[in-house]
């Protein structure tokens, strides 16, 4: 696929609902590939940003600019929710949809959706409803859903939030072989230990804004707000 | 007691000795009947899907006019429908009172606004489920309509139920605009008002049972084709 969806920039981004800015003015860059990880209190405005930045959410002020146009730009990119979403529908035929939507034949699409059942570790339930399925397995359908339309880049809303250790190495394996493959990752968690094992950069947001952004290794050694010491400490930040 | 009891047996000697004239009626009712419920879905379903996804001006006034559909008093329906199609209503020239086609007419739109409406609840539900995950995947309008009639057939499948139900024993506005004619408009429900008035309870109570027998029938099968597609599905 054409690599012509990077650099991403926002200028001046603010999404505002009833009045009240949730999430900006925020200035960012992404360059792509690697893992952008954004960390921040609850309400800080993690999910709103990686649905502002998806196109999602509604951009009420300020721009933010693909490579390419905003059409080709949206199909290059998946989301995958906090709560996974989960179609009515078989296993097999839930990682099949987006091919399907995008015009690839039964056959094809359902070819292609078990080799990345397999490659998330379900391949022995494609035919279950997706519906019985744990809320690790939900996630792990929710990434391969994602992934196989090969997009460039994918943003995760805390995909292992409210998983259990065994679930969340597995999706952090899928999500480092990703990675490896050159997807460019953009996700929130809460999870400290999960940012240090996984981000290459580190966005630091407080109040809808982004407070402190560095690479990683930098970030978690140095940390140049108090905020965000505080916050790697542990400490409460408001 | 003793009619019910005679009803029940005269109804069983209709059905087994295939009365002629209770296959008629009974095959006219169902013919009649399933139209409606053809026509009604293909109007009701595709309407309720577009008001679960869509925002636009009217929606909600639209919702509302819909659920108060609902509850139009059937001998209203069959009035107006009656005005329209008679010779000096504007579709006079048509020619349909008195004909299948006015009494399909008329269980058309007394079953729309009860389907499109049960049809709207739980599409309106399950978008709001799929939301996100359709909106982020960019699907179409069209393809946002199919996916949710798709994935929520069952819940659909009971809504054109309980159009049928409605359908099927409707009685008030058939009777008026289809004038319950001997073999032409005279259905199972027309009929048994028709014996009712006269007077012979046995053939009305046999009519009734068999009027039962027919909506729990149909009921049946559909319940039956749901699962069976479930079944080789989940
Ligand atoms: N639908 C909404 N309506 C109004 N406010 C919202 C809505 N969703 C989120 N918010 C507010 O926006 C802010 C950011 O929320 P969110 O992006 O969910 O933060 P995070 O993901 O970091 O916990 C919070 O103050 C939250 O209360
Ligand atoms: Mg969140």
């Amino acid at each position: 696929m054409v690599s012509d969806l990077f650099p991403m920039t926002a200028r001046q981004a603010q999404t505002t609902r009833r009045g009240k800015v949730l999430v900006g003015p925020v200035d960012l860059r992404l360059d792509g590939g690697g893992v952008a990880m954004v960390i921040g209190p609850n309400g800080a405005g993690k999910t709103t940003l990686l649905h502002l930045l998806h196109g999602t959410a509604r951009l009420t002020s300020g721009t933010i600019e693909w490579a390419c146009p905003l059409e080709a730009a949206r199909n290059q990119q998946s989301f995958v929710f906090q709560r996974p979403v989960m179609l009515r529908r078989t296993v097999l035929e839930n990682i099949a949809y987006p091919l399907r939507i995008r015009g690839h034949q039964r056959a094809d699409a359902y070819e292609q959706a078990r080799d990345w059942a397999d490659r998330v570790g379900l391949g022995a339930m494609i035919d279950r409803s997706a519906l019985v399925l744990s809320g690790g397995e939900q996630q792990k359908l929710a990434i391969a859903r994602a992934l196989i339309t090969r997009p460039r880049l994918v943003f995760l809303d805390e995909p292992c939030a409210s998983l259990d250790g065994a679930a969340t190495r597995e999706i952090e394996q899928v999500l480092q072989d990703t990675r490896e493959a050159g997807t460019a990752l953009v996700m929130s968690t809460h999870d400290m230990g999960q940012a240090r094992r996984l981000a290459d950069r580190v966005v630091f947001l407080l109040h809808g804004r982004v407070h402190e952004e560095a690479a990683a290794n930098t970030f978690f050694e140095a940390p140049v707000t108090t905020q965000a010491a505080a916050f790697l400490r542990g400490d409460i930040v408001e | 007691m003793g009619d019910l009891w005679s009803g029940l047996l005269q109804a069983f000697w209709l059905v087994i000795t295939f009365d002629p004239e209770l296959v008629e009626i009974a095959g006219r009712s169902l013919r009649i009947t399933l139209t409606a419920l053809v026509i009604a879905s293909l109007i009701a379903l595709p309407l309720a899907a577009l008001l679960a996804v869509r925002r636009f001006r009217w929606r909600r006034t639209v919702i509302a006019l819909m659920n108060a559909l609902m509850g139009l008093p059937p001998v209203v329906v069959g009035l107006v429908v009656y005005v329209l199609l008679s010779r000096s209503g504007p579709f006079g020239v048509m020619g349909l009172l008195f004909t299948p086609t006015a009494m399909i007419i008329a269980q058309v739109i007394i079953i729309v606004p009860l389907i499109a409406s049960i049809a709207h609840q739980s599409l309106r539900e399950l978008w709001t489920e799929y939301h996100d995950l359709l909106i982020s995947i960019n699907v179409t309008q069209g393809q946002k309509i199919r996916t949710l009639l798709w994935d929520a057939r069952r819940a659909l499948l009971t809504a054109t139920l309980a159009g049928f139900g409605r359908a099927i024993g409707e009685v008030g506005a058939i009777m008026i605009v289809g004038g319950n004619i001997d073999h032409a408009t005279r259905v199972l429900t027309t009929a048994i008002a028709l014996e009712t008035g006269r007077g012979d309870f046995a053939l009305a109570l046999g009519l009734g049972f068999v009027l039962i027998a027919l909506a729990v029938t149909v009921n049946l099968a559909i319940h039956w084709l749901g699962r069976t597609e479930r079944e080789g599905r989940w």
